[in-house]
């Protein structure tokens, strides 16, 4: 236990290290996942209209919202491993007694922390400028909405890695991840509130993993009615589900890995 | 105990056949061709522990891809490998501890980071204590005099030291089996001699086993007592260097310096000639004619200087590959 709360330490801390040798970038990172605020302007105009459930107000608490939950859930998995699966630099990571998705891991985890400071700048910058947008989330849904966020990176992560995984059999997995991309920007609450959806569309899109990405973790922070335990539930199936087809690619994978270029 | 086995190793591959041109890019995209490449055939050898074993041949003779099937990066079509007692496809924790791969162009070093960041990612990779990194990185970084360097970015080291890194990293496990895959690849003739030693070194020190790739003469000859001939996926020597060199380098060098320009139809008399260059000739003359080659060259000619040596074994050896069997 002593060792495996060292090996975090040591990954976390080495990886933030990593993370902030590219300090000028994170903010461009950040910054340049600011669609949801265009989106806050998009809709709140749509909103002053009064064609919607949701006033401007909420829908700007809604998009703040969506932006945070973003910066805690961006995932770019895909990328590294196709690399290193092209190029051969899975290699050398095969080669330690420790399963190579860690390294990612610690790598995500890490990128957290160091874009904190620059996200919760812009977020401060935003309630300066909009200071009637400011609310205080309730205690429990702070609490559901932190975990659900948790949950949120940690089923974006498995499904893109799954994702990552054809890199053993196809030159760009990368394309796989700007198909689902598509989808997921309309159905996970990105674009609009799911609550603008048509019911029926929304009674199918619950059963996806979709709307737990970003519109579950951002109900529960905004306060917006949502079925809890039913989200949780319906969550941790597709995280089980990922975890057993990614466990199987992995095993298929590493037997079709060639190493190629090492 | 044999440590390592490798019997009768294959390994095959699909490769993608595209024909030029536009025609051939249309055909490819609606229907691939696939061609079955035999990178391994057959290859048997058995090494003991504590052995320093050169593993050469030309580019794409099978050498990386036998050492990715000893080290378990990939799996073997066919034919058996065990490394240390273990199936090394199966990436075993316990066997991933004994061992390490050193890829002359492959790093695994953090490039932003100083290397000693990353060596602490392998501490805690392979549970070392933090007494026993400090003593490790200390120990090896004395033996590759890495003394200051371990704490700049990787980056900013030059290639030689960068190597020297990538082996503390590769070895701060105290790894049992080494294998190296062109170690010293791009580094000057200082930073060739650096490593070697510590090489020979480490073996020494743990009786680690080593299996070396080297497009460098020098790095085998230095090292190795046994070396393993592949050429074309097949192994076609397996024995000792020395005895390598007698059974194929049954010529010994003899260079001239004559006192006027010799004539090549001449010197043929005498063995093969190789250059000519001025007053200077070197001719290859077999190992038994030897004596009386030379007394004949000294009766013939005005010889002002003569020296007799072995043919380089670089040279022994592309005469192997060339004709690829040592029979």
């Amino acid at each position: 236990m002593n060792m495996l709360a060292t090996r975090i330490k040591t990954f976390l801390s080495i990886y933030y290290a990593y993370m902030l040798e590219y300090r000028a970038e994170l903010l461009l990172w950040v910054l340049a996942n600011s669609l949801p605020l265009i989106m806050m302007g998009v809709w709140s105009q749509a909103a002053e209209g009064g064609q919607f459930s949701l006033t401007s107000l909420d829908v700007a608490r809604y998009f703040i919202a969506v932006f945070i939950v973003r910066q805690f859930t961006i995932v770019w998995v895909i990328w590294d491993f196709e690399r290193e699966v092209v190029e051969g630099k899975l290699s050398p990571r095969l080669l330690q007694p420790i399963d190579p998705v860690w390294h990612h891991v610690a790598g995500h985890v890490s990128e957290r922390l160091a874009r904190l400071p620059f996200s919760a700048g812009l977020v401060i910058l935003f309630f300066i400028l909009y200071p009637q947008a400011f609310w205080l989330p309730s205690p429990m849904g702070l609490i559901w909405g932190c975990i659900a966020t948790v949950l949120a990176f940690t089923l974006r992560f498995i499904i893109q890695y799954t994702f990552a995984l054809f890199a053993f059999w196809v030159e760009r997995a990368t394309a796989i991840e700007q198909l689902w991309f598509l989808f997921y920007l309309f159905l996970s609450g990105m674009i609009a509130p799911l609550d603008l959806f048509p019911d029926t569309v929304r009674a199918i899109i619950v059963w996806t993993p979709f709307p737990y990405l970003i519109y579950f973790p951002v109900s529960l922070f905004v306060g917006l009615p949502t079925p809890i335990a039913k989200s949780f539930l319906v969550m941790l199936l597709w995280c089980g589900l990922g975890l057993v087809i990614n466990r199987w690619l992995w095993r298929r994978g590493i037997k079709q890995y060639s190493g190629m270029g090492a | 105990m044999t440590f390592i086995i490798c019997d009768h190793l294959d390994k095959d591959y699909p490769v993608a056949v595209k024909e030029p041109g536009f025609k051939g890019t249309l055909s490819h995209f609606f229907q691939r061709q696939h061609r079955l490449v035999k990178a391994v055939q057959s290859v048997s050898f058995q090494i003991e522990p504590g052995e320093v074993v050169g593993f050469l041949g030309p580019n794409g003779a099978g050498k990386t891809t036998t050492l990715k099937m000893l080290t378990g990066l990939i799996h073997p079509s066919d034919g058996q490998v065990r490394v240390a007692g273990h199936i090394p496809f199966r990436r075993s924790a316990k066997f991933l501890e004994k061992i390490t791969l050193v890829m002359g162009q492959k790093h695994q070093l953090l490039w932003d980071l100083p290397a000693l960041d990353s060596l602490k990612i392998n501490a805690a990779v392979y549970k070392i204590s933090h007494k026993e990194f400090k003593y490790r990185v200390q120990e090896l970084s004395d033996m590759l005099a890495l003394e200051g360097k371990l704490t700049q970015p990787v980056r900013k080291l030059s290639l030689g030291e960068r190597m020297k890194a990538e082996l503390l990293a590769a070895l701060l496990h105290r790894p049992q089996v080494l294998f190296l895959d062109e170690p010293t690849l791009g580094l000057d003739v200082n930073a060739q001699v650096s490593v070697r030693e510590f090489l020979r070194e480490y073996n020494q020190r743990y009786d680690a086993t080593i299996l070396l790739t080297s497009h460098y003469m020098a790095d085998i000859t230095a090292l190795c007592d046994r070396v393993l001939l592949i050429h074309q996926g097949q192994l076609i020597y397996d024995g000792a260097l020395n005895q390598l060199m007698a059974r194929f380098a049954p010529y010994r060098e003899v260079k001239l310096e004559l006192m006027q320009v010799p004539e090549p139809a001449a010197m043929a008399t005498y063995g093969e000639v190789e250059e000519i260059a001025g007053r200077e000739a070197r001719i290859l003359v077999r190992r038994e004619d030897l004596t009386h080659s030379i007394a004949q060259l000294l009766a013939n000619f005005q010889v002002t200087d003569l020296t007799v040596t072995d043919p380089p074994i670089e040279e022994i050896i592309g005469r192997v590959f060339q004709s690829g069997t040592v029979a």
